[in-house]
């Protein structure tokens, strides 16, 4: 399944880059599965998700938890906990 | 009576306060009271002092979570206005950041409504800022104080129905 990674703020700086696009294994059912993968795809990914709990993504711009499944996402962004207002 | 629609921008672009606030009276009278909180760049953080500020957004995601949360707000109190304008890019001390204006015909509604989307602002809307200094720049860390202000509203996080 092929799928758009957006990253923002440090999780952005660390990877290096603010999008992709990926080709899922099928075998990646949740979001919590796909911050492991990526975690092990280099040493700045390693980095970016070195604490998977401090981690918040989104499902084609919702929030959702790491149990939420990934199938028939078309984007999905990981990013740090938001400090706005 | 037609359903609230909010109004709602994200831009760079400063705003003006206080036009934006008498527009949720203007050529009505059922309007009883408008609350108004502005978020201000001060000049520290953690007690450094600070250059200025640099907030980066997720674009699209962000005006639905705040739309969310206004049309929420509405079915929770009587409002008869609201507006919410929150700036990005780089914001320097003294200037504003963002606002929220709620109008109702009487006070506690107004000002029940802006202190909910304050604390749901603070942390779901995808904003995230970055603190410029003498020493480099970093990122400002979430505060606890602000999931718990949110969480007294009893709003699950929880993933929303996909469509």
């Amino acid at each position: 399944m092929s799928v758009t990674l957006r990253y923002f703020a440090w999780v952005r700086e660390r990877i290096g880059i603010p999008e992709e696009t990926v080709d899922l294994p099928a075998e990646i059912a949740t979001v919590g599965q796909l911050v492991g993968w990526l975690a092990q795809r280099g040493e700045e990914y390693a980095y970016a998700f070195e604490n998977p709990a401090v981690i918040r993504a989104a499902i084609d711009r919702a929030h959702v938890t790491p149990a939420t499944a990934v199938t028939g996402a078309r984007e999905i962004a990981f990013f740090p906990p938001m400090t706005g207002g | 009576m037609a359903a609230l629609v909010p109004t709602v921008r994200v831009q760079m672009e400063r705003f003006d306060l206080g036009a934006e606030a008498d527009k949720l009276s203007a050529g009505r009278t059922d309007v009883g009271a408008v609350a108004t909180f502005t978020g201000i760049c001060r000049g520290d953080e953690n007690g450094q002092a600070i250059t200025a500020l640099t907030l980066e957004h997720y674009p699209g995601m962000v005006e639905e979570e705040i739309v969310r949360h206004a049309q929420e707000a509405a079915t929770r109190w009587p409002l008869l206005g609201l507006t919410v304008i929150h700036r990005y890019g780089r914001i320097v001390p003294g200037e504003q950041i963002m606002m929220v204006a709620t109008a109702s015909s009487h006070r506690q509604a107004a000002f029940e409504a802006a202190e909910f989307l304050m604390d749901f602002l603070k942390t779901r809307a995808p904003f995230w800022k970055q603190v410029e200094s003498s020493t480099g720049t970093d990122w400002v860390d979430a505060k606890q104080i602000d999931d718990a202000a949110a969480e007294r509203w009893r709003y699950p996080y929880e993933e929303r129905e996909r469509s």
